[in-house]
């Protein structure tokens, strides 16, 4: 579904990424770990178009994205929610989740994704009126994920979702990526920091150290990796 | 009780052409935090481009109302195509580079604009014709407000109406919104940015076009010069109300406008200048974010 191919990603003169490659079957949950500064944010936003690649391709269903507009990429259905969560503060929940859908024009399947995401997370169709800067963190992250949802999403890219937030919560919204993935069929890369708990959603996982993919193997085996375990895992 | 309201019309009347060119300033800091200070120069096209039109008009034998509309929906077109060009080659390019860059671009291309006309037209002032009609019904009240004041409050008073309207329910609107609230969250919803910053100089031409039509046949001539001093008080105007808020440069305009007028009326016109930039710092020094500006609370 998605194929990275050796990307490198600069800031001005500084390399990012260096020649990372990672697949994403359809179906599939990936995680991405790594620490601060390892480049999973910037993994990201080349995927989406925001700092394209120098070099490399990134494929999306077999048609390359790269110097794509990132209006096109989203159209395509490669949507993102990102670290921090980035509601726009000033609008309602209501309007954040529509202009997650700002691109689609079939006004019955947005109303029937809303009543879908207003479900999965009661709270939201509560605040529905709501200014999105009010909300505590875990509703928003909540919001975000819906109003990603909106966009109807084929491939949906997670940049920390459990940034800031309690245990309890972090629990749910992971229950929740789950369901949507087997649910809503929606392919999941997850980025975390908190990698036991994304190694025990995910199916396969990715270790990145200095903008370099380390290792790739099943989530179980990363889980029982000696190097990972202790890098990354605390064990 | 008489002088006051005469004050008072006159006051709102130039209060709301400042806001209507405001709007245009406000507008755009509020999406790509930069003063546009070309923008004086669009009002100022747009009235020169209405008496060209009226001009040829008037020889083929037009009347009155009907060149006033004509002229202000082609003077609207062109500051619309202006603002547009402006953006696209003085703005655009510099998209990603330091604040300084495209603030010194907006004065550039101020200063390209008065000298273009000056040269394309004349450095005197020219002659505007009295396009807005004399209307019977308002006689008897004709010592407070006059034809043309009506007319300006009615015009700027719609277009604020639908621009408000424009911003809160269309689909461009929201994504208007959008952009000014988090760039980098409207590009990563599938919004067009470009095509939204865009739309925005559009629109703030098209009300500054709007005001210089009105001003034009209001004041009865016009120069290449006109348009500094307008966008002078038009940027004083939202920086009063708070800058980047749409409200807030309307409400600016017209304490603006009001507290000239009062200056003029009561004290001495020389004295007008003075008053409307001393609220302007008595404001900053009491509300330093404007009268409507605020810093808005977030929780992370």
């Amino acid at each position: 579904m998605l194929k990275v191919r050796g990307i490198s990603t600069y800031y001005g003169n500084i390399e990012a990424l260096h020649a990372v490659s990672l697949d994403i079957a359809e179906g599939e949950i990936i995680t991405l770990i790594g620490a601060n500064g390892a480049g999973k944010t910037t993994t990201l936003m080349s995927i989406c178009g925001l700092t394209p690649p120098r070099s490399g391709d990134i494929e999306f269903h077999g048609q390359s994205v790269v110097g794509m507009k990132p209006d096109r990429i989203v159209q395509m259905g490669l949507v993102q929610v990102p670290e921090g969560r980035r509601i726009f503060p000033n609008m309602t929940v209501l309007e954040n989740l529509e202009l997650g859908a700002y691109l689609r024009r079939d006004r019955q399947g947005v109303r029937q994704d809303l009543d879908y995401v207003m479900d999965l997370f009661p709270i939201l169709a509560e605040r529905r009126t709501q200014m999105g800067g009010t909300l505590s963190g875990g509703e928003q992250q909540m919001l975000a994920i819906s109003r990603a949802l909106m966009a109807k999403p084929k491939l949906l890219l997670l940049d920390e979702p459990s940034l800031g937030l309690a245990p309890l919560v972090i629990k749910q919204i992971f229950e929740i990526i789950r369901k949507i993935n087997q649910e809503q069929e929606v392919t999941v890369f997850l980025v975390e920091q908190n990698a036991n708990q994304a190694l025990k959603l995910a199916h396969r996982g990715y270790v990145m150290e200095n903008g370099r993919i380390r290792f790739n193997d099943t989530a179980d085996r990363l889980l029982n990796n000696d190097l990972v375990r202790e890098a990354y895992l605390g064990l | 009780m008489e002088y006051f309201l005469q004050l008072f019309s006159s006051g709102l009347t130039r209060g709301s052409i400042y806001a209507l060119i405001a709007l245009g300033y406000t507008m755009v800091y509020g999406i790509i935090q930069l003063i546009n200070f070309a923008h004086g120069e669009i009002y100022m096209i747009g009235a020169f481009v209405a008496l060209i039109v009226s001009g040829v008009l008037t020889i083929y034998g037009f009347s009155g109302a009907s060149i006033l509309v004509f002229a202000a929906v082609v003077a609207v077109i062109y500051a619309a195509a202006y603002g547009y060009t402006l953006e696209r080659i003085a703005y655009r390019p510099l998209r990603g580079a330091p604040r300084l860059s495209p603030l010194i671009s907006a004065i550039g291309m101020s200063i390209f604009l008065q000298n273009y006309v000056l040269l394309a037209q004349t450095p005197d002032f020219l002659p505007f014709p009295a396009l807005i009609p004399e209307f019977e019904f308002i006689e008897p009240l004709a010592h407070i407000i006059g034809s043309a004041e009506l007319v300006i409050l009615t015009v700027s008073t719609i277009s604020m109406i639908a621009l408000t309207a424009l911003i809160k329910y269309s689909r461009i609107g929201k994504a208007m919104r959008a952009t000014q609230q988090d760039m980098h969250m409207a590009r990563l919803v599938g919004i067009d940015v470009d095509r939204v910053i865009s739309v925005t100089f559009v629109i703030g031409s098209v009300l500054a076009a709007i005001g210089g039509v009105l001003v034009g046949s209001y004041i009865g001539q016009i120069n290449f010069y006109i348009g500094f001093m307008a966008g002078i008080k038009a940027f004083t105007a939202a920086v009063l109300g708070g800058i980047g808020n749409i409200p807030g440069a309307v409400l600016g305009g017209l304490v603006l406008g009001l507290s000239e007028a009062f200056a003029a009326g009561y004290i001495s016109s020389a004295y007008e200048d003075v008053f409307a930039f001393g609220v302007l710092v008595l404001i900053l020094i009491l509300r330093p974010a404007g009268l409507l500006g605020r810093a808005v609370k977030q929780k992370v």
